[in-house]
């Protein structure tokens, strides 16, 4: 039999993703598909900042140091490239199943079932790690078996990856890719208003010794930092938790390693000390993502009777950085250690 | 691109592909990357046990390499925190060096074990890290050549 070739036109990844999830910037951009609410978090950030700059900063620096300032920009700048990258980077997102992957996983489970047709897959499958007993689910959307700690999101219709929970304050789902991001972003922010705060009453008070209290508390607008600072840094504090523990949001809320479960349960990827769950987390490797925009997708090639969907090539063409002068500075460093 | 779209055309007229082998995850060390060393049934006649347990044991020590977590990684961390991650853009990670030795690695075993006996390894990057696929395609007897199409070279007869 013949076989005719009809060549599809090339698309990125991100072009025919079949998640929820919005692109910009030619796919380099990755967000939920509702915003509004990081737009918000931008907007009281900036504006926040905006008013201490404006109004707090000169007198600090005429009647304390100019470093007050100095220091505010930094953090504030680092608040915001946080917040951007955990908002724009791929959380961790696992890509379907190719319909051979899919096809194949159930011809196993028909097997192991010793039936065939329409009874549905099972939904878990038991693996042991580190001696604890864990569940893998089936995910219906993606017809995987979910790995260890990754979770499905509701919102974005995607598997992620270390699934630590949807952030609407984000934009994003914060996963295994950008939880490091996420966790940096509260941090600097909790500094940073707790910083903003500390100046702000000191202002006032300085200012109250020349004109009064109730007149120096009205002139400044910026009080409201008050309700920020303890939810903030209140969320941080948990996630320091969360990070000393080698726990995600999502196994804490279900209460998965919890020894109220049973008095075995014990949490398997621990490593066992805080300082090492610390800088696994923080300072782990990080893959790439599986959406960046360099990969092209798959030429789909449509044959008379024979379907050759997968990518081929088998090798990846990961965007090329040029071997600059922090990499070479690193490996040697390295090779020393 | 065009390489893989010439290859394919020549798979074409030579094999056809029969069906699709995938290697699962082996969870039992955590999230890990590791393969399972279980060799499936369906390649029993296809290829030797060992050459495939040695390919799955070289690509899950790379998977190892890459993950691991000492003195490089955390100082890419720190330097990374310091400059508020815009160095990432500037750097490559070790991750994806290690990545472009993997695929430099299953390309190679392609060329020189699975394409000769009618296999073609793809990278698990391409299957999100999930599965190691083995693609098992038929000699339909034209040109007596075997399929490869990551090769722009003719590969060899099985």
């Amino acid at each position: 039999m013949k076989m005719v070739l009809k060549k599809t036109p090339k698309k990125r990844k991100w072009e025919t993703f079949p998640g929820r999830n919005k692109f910009y910037c030619d796919g380099r951009i990755m967000m939920a598909k509702q915003t509004g609410v990081f737009y918000l978090t931008l907007v009281l950030i900036l504006v926040t900042c905006g008013l201490f700059f404006t109004f707090d900063c000169w007198f600090l620096a005429e009647q304390l140091t100019p470093i007050i300032p100095v220091i505010g920009a930094v953090l504030f700048l680092f608040v915001i490239g946080t917040l951007l990258r955990t908002s724009f980077s791929d959380p961790g997102v696992l890509p379907r199943a190719t319909p051979d992957e899919a096809a194949d996983l159930e011809r196993q489970i028909d097997v192991a079932n010793g039936s065939t047709g329409y009874r549905p897959p099972p939904r878990t499958k038991e693996v042991v790690i580190n001696g604890q007993t864990v569940k893998l689910k089936y995910c219906f959307t993606c017809k995987i078996f979910r790995p260890p700690r990754a979770s499905h999101c509701s919102l974005c219709d995607n598997c992620v990856e270390r699934f630590d929970h949807h952030c609407p304050w984000v934009g994003n789902c914060v996963g295994k890719r950008n939880y490091r991001f996420f966790y940096m972003f509260i941090l600097s922010l909790s500094f940073l208003t707790v910083f903003i705060f500390a100046f702000v009453i000191t202002h006032i008070i300085l200012n109250s010794q020349r004109i009064g209290f109730l007149s120096a508390l009205k002139d400044s607008p910026v009080v409201v930092c008050f309700f920020s600072v303890w939810s903030i840094v209140g969320l941080s504090g948990f996630h320091t938790y969360l990070i000393s523990s080698n726990q995600t949001t999502n196994e804490d809320i279900k209460g998965s390693w919890s020894s109220k479960r049973s008095k075995d349960n014990y949490n398997p990827y621990s490593y066992g000390n805080i300082f090492t769950n610390c800088c696994a987390a923080l300072c782990g490797p990080l893959p790439p993502s599986e959406q960046v925009a360099a990969i092209w997708a798959s030429i789909c090639m449509h044959a008379c009777g024979h379907r050759l969907s997968g990518s081929f090539p088998p090798t990846l063409p990961i965007p090329h950085r040029p071997e600059g002068a922090f990499s070479l500075f690193l490996q040697f460093s390295c090779s020393v250690l | 691109m065009a390489t893989e779209f010439h290859n394919l055309q020549e798979m074409q007229h030579c094999a056809s592909l029969v069906t699709k082998v995938f290697i699962q995850r082996d969870y039992s060390e955590g999230t890990v990357c590791r393969f399972q060393t279980k060799f499936p049934s369906e390649l029993n006649n296809r290829i030797e046990r060992t050459l495939l347990e040695e390919t799955v044991k070289t690509l899950n020590s790379y998977y190892m390499e890459a993950e691991k977590i000492g003195g490089q990684s955390y100082m890419e961390g720190c330097l990374a925190c310091a400059t508020a991650y815009i160095v990432f853009l500037c750097m490559e990670t070790r991750y994806e060096k290690v990545l472009k030795k993997i695929s430099g690695y299953i390309q190679e075993q392609n060329e020189k074990i699975y394409a000769p006996r009618g296999l073609l390894l793809t990278d698990p990057v391409e299957r999100g890290m999930r599965v190691l696929e083995v693609s098992i395609f038929e000699d339909q007897g034209s040109a007596g050549s075997s399929p490869s199409s990551t090769l722009s070279s003719d590969s060899s007869a099985r």
